[in-house]
């Protein structure tokens, strides 16, 4: 039988470091194309619409920026958090705490007057709802060393059903017709369009600033060391008397309040009110986001975009061939698989052996 | 009074039955040292094989056998990258959940208004006649007792062969395996491999008996509670077995209290189950001493021969 060893590379390979990622997605294109067939459709076709057709036009750019910016914004946070081996799973579920806090300012507040102050409360409440649902796991994990990956997945699940409690119920909107949804947002509750007739907004600035300021935090402070060195070698961060406790709290609370503040540029964005299901698996897609930028604030830029991509070929496909939206999910997965194992080769040499 | 309380007890048994499978398969996995958050992919992949596989007119037996087989190839991709490669384990976990999410949904795209007929009942003779008891636990699918059979078959492996021992040798101190001469890359590749295919079975469990169709997403977190599952029972076959029917329990106490026609939200009787595991967890890792000397001390850690 065959056997593959890795082979350490003297030095770390240059050509790797940029040249894997494009192997991964090439690769991933060469995976996808027979599953395609095999699930009877035809494979050159799909893949051009999955890849090309977003692209080929100005609203198809404005829905590119509009997709990439929340998960740009989730994996920074997300990034934070990895970085210390602190493994933050439930930015699905922050995201909605984020959105119905948020949503619940607009609904209360968002009569005709117009709030000069209603956005950045509305900001303020997400983000703050994020971070207190990731209080969850950060508290159960600093007091009850329980593990942070399930109690956050767990939470997935309960946020979204109280999300849907909470628009069957107490949130509907008095006039909907039962449908299960809140009353549509004012123009006072959400950020302005600056493109008629695109969906772009100003929510996006928000991700502009969050970028520098997670490359300060992760490159150039001292925190942002102690988070690296907690994650890379727990034993020497003990001995440094750096606090896993301080470094958990502060990994969750900043990946709970940028995944909040994405729900909230969601709903006061794109949705302009809540729905049952507002998020198209941002809170996964940001993890695979995180890795694809090698836990760095510049790479997580160029992993959104690839990313909010994917997801917009998968829509396009869903539209024009009448494909699901997991085909999206399917082309996720695949391309994480072969992105961990590229960047293998940045260190290793590949080598098959028959003993 | 009497007809509630048994149809609580057949479902407790009937919905422990998927987490019991793929729990069990991860325990294994855990104890040689591999961590694979891939469980509910895993599941969902061996949901719609053997749903597919039932839908086109195969016994059972084979559908669950195929389900057994495609849940085992996707962890076999686990094992190449997180084994022979030594990726993160959490990372790639979590890759194999993503894609089998997503290619059940693509290969379940047609199932969606198809029916099969669920596993028949299996009477077991004398006991089944047992009054109020015997119509409930003896009168069941043959894979609730298949579970029950595996879990006890995965304790005495463990814990009375000597193969078990290198399993959880592994598990503990890979380098020392090593070193006296064990293949730990091999050997984690079969563990890993054992609960593909348990995860696979849980999963056909779902869509051959438990309800028998394939809806997208259907094992709704399942994979991720059986993870929390192995946690609970402390990596031991029998406490999971206990675990598994706690959480049956809480899944179908929906019945039990609309039964009583308590009125809650049914979105809170929903959440029971995940809210269950949050508070589980915590009451079993509340003590640091218990859950490190409990946990495979390598567990997630890639495994390079070299250092």
């Amino acid at each position: 039988m065959l056997r593959i060893e890795l082979e350490p590379r003297a030095t770390a390979s240059h050509f790797m470091r940029w040249g894997a990622p494009l192997l991964a997605l090439l690769l991933t294109v060469l995976v996808i194309a027979p599953i395609l067939a095999l699930a009877g459709l035809p494979p050159l076709e799909t893949l051009r619409i999955f890849f090309l057709s977003p692209l080929s036009s100005l609203n198809g750019l404005s829905e590119w920026l509009l997709k990439a910016s929340p998960l740009i914004l989730i994996a920074l946070g997300l990034t934070v958090g990895f970085r210390a081996n602190v493994w933050n799973i439930g930015a699905e579920g922050m995201y909605t705490i984020g959105a119905i806090c948020a949503g619940w300012l607009a609904l209360r507040y968002g009569d005709a007057g117009a709030h000069f102050w209603l956005l950045p409360a509305m900001m303020l409440a997400g983000a703050l709802g994020g971070a207190a649902w990731a209080a969850i796991p950060a508290f159960l994990k600093t007091t009850a060393n329980t593990s942070e990956i399930l109690v956050s997945l767990m939470l997935n699940y309960v946020a979204a059903l109280l999300l849907s409690y909470l628009v069957n119920g107490p949130m509907q909107d008095p006039q909907g017709l039962n449908y299960p949804q809140t009353a549509l947002f004012e123009p006072s509750a959400m950020f302005s369009t600056p493109f008629a007739g695109l969906r772009i907004n100003a929510s996006m600035f928000i991700t502009l600033v969050a970028v520098p300021l997670a490359w300060l935090l992760l490159e150039r402070s001292f925190l942002g060391f102690q988070l690296s060195v907690s994650g890379a070698a727990p034993a020497a961060a003990r001995y440094a008397g750096f606090s896993q406790t301080r470094l958990t709290w502060i990994s969750l609370s900043i990946s709970g309040a940028t995944a909040g503040l994405a729900g909230m540029m969601e709903a006061a964005g794109p949705l302009g009110q809540l729905t049952p299901v507002i998020s198209p698996g941002y809170g996964f897609a940001a993890i695979i986001v995180a890795f694809i930028g090698r836990l760095r604030p510049v790479g997580v830029v160029f992993g959104g975009l690839l990313l909010s991509l994917l997801y917009l070929g998968g829509e396009a496909v869903q539209m024009s061939l009448n494909v699901p939206a997991s085909l999206s999910r399917c082309v996720q997965g695949t391309l994480l698989f072969f992105l961990l194992a590229g960047d293998v080769l940045i260190l290793y040499r590949l080598r098959l052996r028959s003993p | 009074m009497q007809h509630l309380l048994a149809s609580l007890l057949s479902g407790m048994l009937v919905a422990a039955t998927p987490l019991i499978y793929a729990a069990l398969g991860e325990l294994v996995a855990e104890r040689s040292g591999v961590l694979n958050l891939g469980v509910e992919g895993m599941m969902l992949l061996g949901a719609v094989t053997a749903f597919g596989v039932a839908f086109s007119g195969y016994p059972p037996l084979v559908a669950a056998l195929a389900a057994m087989g495609a849940a085992a190839a996707a962890a076999a991709v686990f094992a190449v990258l997180a084994l022979s490669l030594a990726t993160n384990q959490y990372a790639t976990g979590l890759a194999l959940t993503i894609l089998g999410s997503g290619l059940s949904g693509l290969i379940g795209r047609h199932f969606g208004s198809g029916s099969i007929s669920s596993i028949a009942k299996l009477r077991l003779p004398v006991l089944s006649d047992l009054p109020v008891v015997g119509p409930v636990l003896f009168n069941q699918d043959p894979m609730v007792y298949l579970a029950l059979v595996i879990a006890a078959g995965a304790w005495w492996f463990l814990y009375r062969t000597k193969p078990g021992l290198v399993v959880r040798a592994v598990g503990e101190a890979p380098h020392s395996a090593l070193a006296i001469g064990y293949p730990v890359i091999r050997i984690r590749y079969l563990t890993t491999l054992f609960g593909g295919a348990m995860a696979g079975l849980g999963g056909a469990y779902l869509s051959l008996a438990y309800t028998p169709l394939w809806v997208e997403d259907m094992t709704a977190g399942r994979g991720w509670i059986a993870l929390a599952l192995v946690v609970f029972a402390s990596w031991r076959p029998g406490r999971l077995i206990l675990g598994a029917w706690l959480f049956g329990g809480i899944s179908v106490l929906q019945l039990f209290v609309q039964g009583f026609g308590i009125q809650l939200p049914s979105e809170l009787l929903t959440a029971l189950p995940y809210l269950t595991t949050i508070m589980v967890l915590v009451a079993i890792s509340r003590n640091p001493t218990t859950l490190r000397l409990n946990t495979p001390l390598s567990l997630a850690q890639p495994f390079r021969p070299e250092r």
